[in-house]
């Protein structure tokens, strides 16, 4: 085996595939974008030099940072929200369900296939208003409160809807990732712990938790990257909308790139977009190692 | 040996994907004529269904000439030109981008042909209408690039009945407007349907109201940088319209309305009035969607303003989305065929769907009175308007539509609406 690794030969066919595959897909598309990002033009017109002009855009550019805001403050809630959820449901399967958890694991598990622009679409019904009073609206007005409010129409409210719907979307699949770390928890630990005493929030806090944490912070890197990144959802539900208070910075960057034409600019936004889903990721890196030295 | 040949053969496939994506060349075709056409519209409507009837047509002359109409989401028109145009592999003809500044670039990069001077060669120029010409030139940089397959006005569609029954005459004044709006609301009536989703249908509403109260300049002078967007008179326009939404005129919901859903509260009777382009007519004429029957369907001229200096014989009009020529694909055979169309199109397009082009043309006698009535406005027209975003760029008319729910809810102010737009405007 050694002698078959030590043949750079050898390596070079295990792993040129790969790594020619994903040079292509990856490293090349964000050189070239990169590139792009000291240009001014589109694909038919030609493209000139410009050198920082975009990064000087950039710096004037309220709409670019009310869109990185967006894009945390969505981050931030809707990760809490999966994630957290993900976990009381996981805790739920194991601690209270146990056994009999199959088929709420499955119904809660069920909006991940769902298409998004179909949940999207269910969810732009949920909370009409007009032509007709959707659920929402519904149950207010049965419940006594005003019944016409139009959830779409301002920031706070369509943000709220945006949130809830993608944490509705995903936690199911969080959940089965948890649940998978807290199968694999000892039973002995447990009952260990049990015998000393540990009960409810203490046995969760000091023992399946730091027991939890490495799902955790995969759970956490795959969810917070994913909404950084998020496009689809906000798109087919909102639109962006009201104005542009809904725009994450990847629905800024398709419509300056795809729509405006502004290629270079596009880029530039683009490029902000990876700087910073590397910073948050390197951020929880830096984080989970200390904590593993601990 | 055995890693070599691997390689070797690893290689061989890359090179081979590397020359899958080679395309033919149409000047070497030979044979009948195949027209493609890259269109936002079906094959079984509007512009293609003409097109592809009178090909047919055409083909009794010139067997074997066929038309190939391919699909495109008008969201997606601009990338997908902008590929073709990239790859150089542009279809015949197709629909012009939704951006004016793509379309400039294509013709400057001699992508698409300047049609009058093809139609000149022709002979054919004649056929279209002079003033959908000068409309068409208006909006696209001094050029006719596209072929104006329609001719739409735009106004106030309203519902006689419902008018009549809540005793209300047809205004002809914004104060007027105002009023009828407020009694029809106090009978539980919806006074306007108008979809916030596309935006378009109450920017046009603040673009009127300016042409009514500044004058048919006033977008132009905007353009020239004459005259800005938070100059009081153009802030007043934005709050006239807003105003019509805080009191509630547009109905609830009316930033996520999307355009067949407003559409359809106008046709069920639910809503009053309906601003919108003529090219309506055709779902008017549908019992199917129309409830509300056609003959119940009159015709307001956007009314005018007190002391204002637009009449209300300067209506708003356009040609919808042209459709543009490529300049590679275009030769003697195209020419004939195009010749062909230009000259039959108008007639054809109205008797076939009541579709009123900007090509010459007689309604038939048995033409719906509401098609009889817009090719009437359209003749009376003294000066054709544009409408509020028309020379407004991409990104600028971006920020018009999608900030006008905003407007209308109350959740922005007609200044921040305005100074907004200005600001998109100047970034140019």
């Amino acid at each position: 085996m050694r002698s078959m690794l030590g043949d750079k030969r050898a390596i070079a066919v295990f792993v040129g595939p790969a790594l020619l595959v994903y040079t292509l897909v990856m490293i090349v598309p964000i050189v070239w974008s990169l590139g792009y990002t000291f240009f001014d033009g589109s694909v038919i017109g030609g493209f000139t030099y410009t050198g920082l002009d975009n990064y000087r855009q950039l710096l004037d550019d309220q709409a670019f940072w009310d869109s990185t805001w967006f894009t945390v403050k969505y981050g931030a809630a809707v990760t809490i929200g999966q994630v957290g959820f993900g976990l009381l449901l996981a805790l739920l399967y194991t601690f209270y369900l146990k056994r009999a958890s199959a088929l709420v694991r499955t119904l809660a598990f069920f909006p991940v296939v769902l298409p998004t622009v179909a949940v999207a679409a269910m969810f732009t019904k949920l909370f009409a208003v007009a032509p007709q009073p959707g659920l929402v609206n519904s149950i207010a007005s049965m419940l006594g409160l005003s019944g016409d409010r139009d959830w779409f129409a301002d920031s706070g409210s369509a943000f709220i809807v945006l949130v809830l719907m993608d944490v509705w979307r995903s936690m199911g699949f969080y959940a089965v990732l948890l649940y998978a770390g807290l199968v694999d928890i000892p039973d002995d630990i447990v009952e260990g712990a049990r015998l000393d005493g540990a009960q409810g929030w203490r046995l969760v806090r000091h023992i399946i938790l730091p027991m939890l944490t490495p799902i955790l912070l995969s759970s956490v890197i795959f969810s917070i990257n994913g909404t950084l990144k998020v496009f689809d959802s906000i798109m087919a539900l909102t639109g962006g909308g009201p104005g542009d208070t809904t725009s994450p910075l990847t629905l800024y960057m398709y419509k300056t790139a795809f729509s405006f034409g502004d290629y270079g600019y596009g880029s530039t936004i683009a490029m902000q977009l990876t700087l910073l889903s590397l910073l948050v990721t390197l951020m929880i890196f830096r984080y989970s190692r200390k904590d593993q030295n601990r | 040996m055995k890693l070599r040949s691997v390689a070797i053969a690893a290689a061989a496939m890359l090179a081979l994907a590397a020359c899958s994506s080679g395309t033919d060349d149409p000047a070497a075709a030979t044979g009948p004529l195949e027209v493609k056409y890259y269109s936002v519209q079906q094959p079984t409507e509007g512009w293609p269904l003409v097109f592809g009837k009178l090909t047919d047509d055409y083909a009794k002359t010139k067997p074997g000439t066929t038309l190939k109409v391919e699909v495109a989401p008008q969201a997606d028109l601009d990338q997908k030109l902008q590929l073709l145009a990239s790859q150089n592999n542009l279809p015949t003809i197709f629909n012009a981008p939704n951006s004016n500044e793509l379309l400039q670039q294509m013709y400057d990069a001699g992508q698409i042909l300047d049609l009058e001077a093809t139609l000149k060669d022709l002979g054919v120029f004649d056929k279209l209408n002079p003033a959908a010409v000068e409309l068409v030139k208006k909006t696209q940089g001094g050029k006719l690039l596209g072929l104006p397959l329609e001719l739409n006005i735009e106004g106030i569609w309203y519902n006689k009945k419902l008018f009549a029954d809540n005793g209300i005459t047809a205004p002809t004044t914004w104060d007027q407007l105002s009023a009828a709006a407020a009694a029809l609301q106090a009978k539980g009536v919806q006074p306007f349907a108008a979809s916030g989703q596309q935006g378009w249908p109450l920017t046009r509403l603040i673009g009127n109201h300016l042409f009514r109260t500044v004058g048919p300049n006033a977008l132009a002078d905007i353009k020239d940088g004459k005259a800005k967007l938070t100059d009081p008179q153009y802030v007043a326009a934005a709050q006239a319209v807003a105003d019509l939404g805080t009191k509630g005129y547009f109905g609830k919901g009316v930033g996520s309305l999307d355009y067949a859903t407003a559409q359809d509260l106008f046709l069920q009777g639910k809503a009053a009035m309906f601003y919108m382009g003529s090219w309506a007519v055709r779902d008017f004429g549908n019992p199917q969607t129309n409830k509300i029957g056609a003959d119940n369907i009159g015709f307001l001229p956007f009314p005018t303003v007190a002391g204002g200096a637009g009449t209300a014989d300067q209506t708003p009009m356009n040609a919808g989305l042209t459709t543009v020529v490529s300049k590679k694909a275009y030769n003697a055979e195209v020419g004939a065929w195009l010749k062909y169309i230009v000259t039959n199109y108008g007639d054809r397009a109205l008797a076939e769907i009541g579709l009123v082009s900007g090509f010459t043309a007689n309604p038939p006698a048995d033409a719906g009175a509401l098609t009889k009535g817009v090719v009437a406005q359209i003749g009376a027209t003294k000066q054709p308007l544009l409408w509020f975003e028309a020379q407004f760029t991409t990104k600028a008319t971006d920020t018009a539509t999608k900030n006008v729910t905003r407007l209308v809810t109350g959740d922005m102010s007609p200044a921040d609406y305005m100074s907004t737009l200005q600001k998109a405007i100047d970034q140019g």
